[in-house]
């Protein structure tokens, strides 16, 4: 049996969760999840700023302080911190451990290969179309937007890197399963027709992908009598050769891991159930048994896969226009009559300017703000409106005049107004993402191993 | 037949994929879990929906969890980072399912259930 923890969730998750993992209860892997679409555009712009940049700092930080633990507990780390720059992020590791004070040899593998910014044209030119797989427009219509292009690779390369002897495996784009299946293939010695195996890797990938998110946080079931969620335990896999695991947490935090719990994680982000497509296998959720094994312990079995498509899904980031969001509070009496009046007031003066938007979009917090229309009319009395106004544009100009029509308001429209502390709304470079599919011929993964001596 | 609100037999979690939302609902009771698949279905779903979900609702059952798994597509006008939704990415659309109220027989109410 091996102990697979997850310590990240997401790029702003927990500074403190992973290094909670290395220090209360024994582990053999530390895995975390840095990378979202909308990180790889951001990282891009960072790296063309600095060449050395472009990677999850907060990742080199951790492993500084973290590194006396792992080293001590033999604990393997995978990472996709690379984002678009996995060689600066291991050599930014490697100086963090020179710090650390840990004497000796690290191996730090990187996987890489996934970025194919470069290479986009030669694809086109090649005859890999890269359509829209939800619209199947073609890539022409947003190539001059182009910010980012990444391929996802799974856990198979992973394991590669661990089995070529890295203690710590930084990816660039891999997809958040893999971090996670990538140990039990090497561990294992799963091979890459072993469909029920990696399938069931990667269900247990996917149940701890979101963190805490499978351990109480977010569970709606009893949600006020989870114990110390101040204090929540993050999940760990305890994952057995024959693709039977148990998802649990050390003993002592908070939290609470039970079947309600789990099964809220993996319908999380789901498309069809019978065909959950990664890189490595298809896995099928609807074989999954589970069992409460005990208190904060559920067990997986069952788990059936098929074999793997012949693609690799490719995310490509392009910009797309510019968007602002601002907020004025109302208080009673007739809060949310007051707000209404404030938004047709603001959108009537953004018509007399001649302004232009694609989409203007107005919610009252408190009242609608989630729901929209299935929360129904709030009562005549209540305490306090948010007016929140959003506005997007193709030209940054339209926008950036809105910025500045919000803050009249708070003197030259309905009384009993205020909210307006944090200055004029800011106006933000809109990314959007457009999901392709490759061949798996067209792009191949680059393991290689780094030997740093202390 | 009694009404009674569907979160007093599921509970709920929902998340996004572009400008798909999921949303999976979960029975509390393996014995509710027929009730779901009788009374939730993807045409109830959109038109409860109305306004919010703007294209199709796609509706898997995954009996083995005793869940539907629902798929809302267009309903976050554009996806996570073009729309200008406050909640841009569905994750209270859970609960927002949950207010959808669905007939259920006596027999079969929940035992604490007082039904309108």
């Amino acid at each position: 049996m091996i102990r697979i923890a997850n310590g990240q969730g997401f790029w702003g998750d927990s500074l403190e969760a992973p290094l909670e993992q290395i220090r209360r209860g024994p582990i053999d892997y530390l895995t975390l999840d840095y990378l979202a679409e909308i990180t790889m555009s951001i990282l891009q712009k960072q790296r063309t700023r600095n060449p050395r940049a472009g990677y999850a700092r907060d990742f080199v930080d951790m492993m500084e302080r973290g590194l006396p633990d792992l080293v001590r507990g033999n604990v393997k780390v995978v990472a996709n911190a690379g984002g678009v720059n996995p060689e600066a992020c291991r050599d930014a590791v490697a100086e963090a451990a020179r710090r650390s004070g840990v004497k000796g040899r690290l191996a730090i593998g990187v996987v890489a290969g996934d970025d194919i910014l470069g290479r986009l044209d030669e694809m086109l030119d090649a005859g890999i179309e890269l359509n829209n797989m939800d619209t199947g427009e073609p890539l022409k219509k947003i190539r001059s937007q182009v910010q980012s292009a990444n391929v996802y690779f799974g856990g198979a390369s992973i394991a590669e890197a661990l089995a070529r002897g890295a203690q710590f495996v930084i990816t660039g784009r891999s997809t958040d399963t893999g971090l996670a299946l990538g140990p039990m293939i090497h561990e294992f010695r799963w091979t890459a027709d072993d469909w029920d195996h990696l399938a069931a890797g990667t269900i247990a990938g996917h149940t701890v992908e979101c963190g805490a998110q499978c351990t109480g946080g977010n569970c709606q079931v009893d949600w006020d009598q989870i114990p110390n969620m101040a204090d929540i335990g993050y999940p760990i896999i305890e994952a057995e050769a024959d693709g039977t695991f148990i998802i649990t947490k050390h003993s002592g935090t908070g939290g609470r891991i039970t079947v309600a719990s789990i099964k809220e994680q993996l319908l999380y982000e789901m498309g069809d159930p019978r065909r959950y497509i990664t890189p490595d296998c298809i896995a099928d959720f609807t074989t999954i048994r589970l069992e409460q094994e005990g208190p904060d312990r559920v067990r997986f079995s069952g788990i059936r896969g098929l074999p793997a498509t012949t693609m690799y899904k490719v995310s490509v980031s392009y910009a797309a226009g510019f968007k602002a969001v601002g907020t004025l509070v109302y208080a009673w009496p007739d809060a949310y009559k007051k707000a209404r009046a404030a938004d047709r007031i603001l959108r009537e003066r953004l018509g007399r300017l001649g302004l232009r938007f694609e989409r203007v979009q107005s919610y009252f917090l408190g009242v609608n703000a989630c729901h929209g229309p299935l929360a129904g009319e709030p009562s005549p009395d209540i305490a306090e409106v948010a007016l929140r106004v959003a506005v997007a544009s193709n030209e940054e100009a339209p926008v950036e005049r809105f910025t500045k029509e919000l803050a009249p308001l708070a003197l030259n429209g309905p009384p009993t107004v205020t909210g307006l502390g944090s200055g004029r709304p800011k106006v933000e470079e809109m990314v959007a993402y457009w999901p392709a599919l490759i061949p798996k011929s067209a792009a191949t993964p680059r393991v290689s191993i780094a030997e740093v001596s202390l | 037949m009694p009404r009674i609100p569907l979160w007093r037999l599921a509970h709920a979690r929902s998340g996004d994929k572009g400008d798909t939302a999921n949303i999976g609902l979960i029975a509390l009771r393996p014995e509710y879990y027929p009730i779901l698949v009788r009374e939730v279905t993807a045409s109830r779903v959109k038109a409860h929906f109305e306004g919010l979900c703007l294209g199709e609702v796609e509706r898997f059952e995954v009996s083995n969890l005793g869940a539907l798994n629902f798929l809302l597509h267009q309903s976050l006008d554009g996806g996570g980072t073009l729309s200008l939704r406050a909640d841009a990415q569905g994750k209270t659309y859970s609960s927002a399912l949950l207010r959808m109220e669905i007939e259920v027989p006596d027999e079969q109410l929940p035992k604490d259930s007082l039904s309108s």
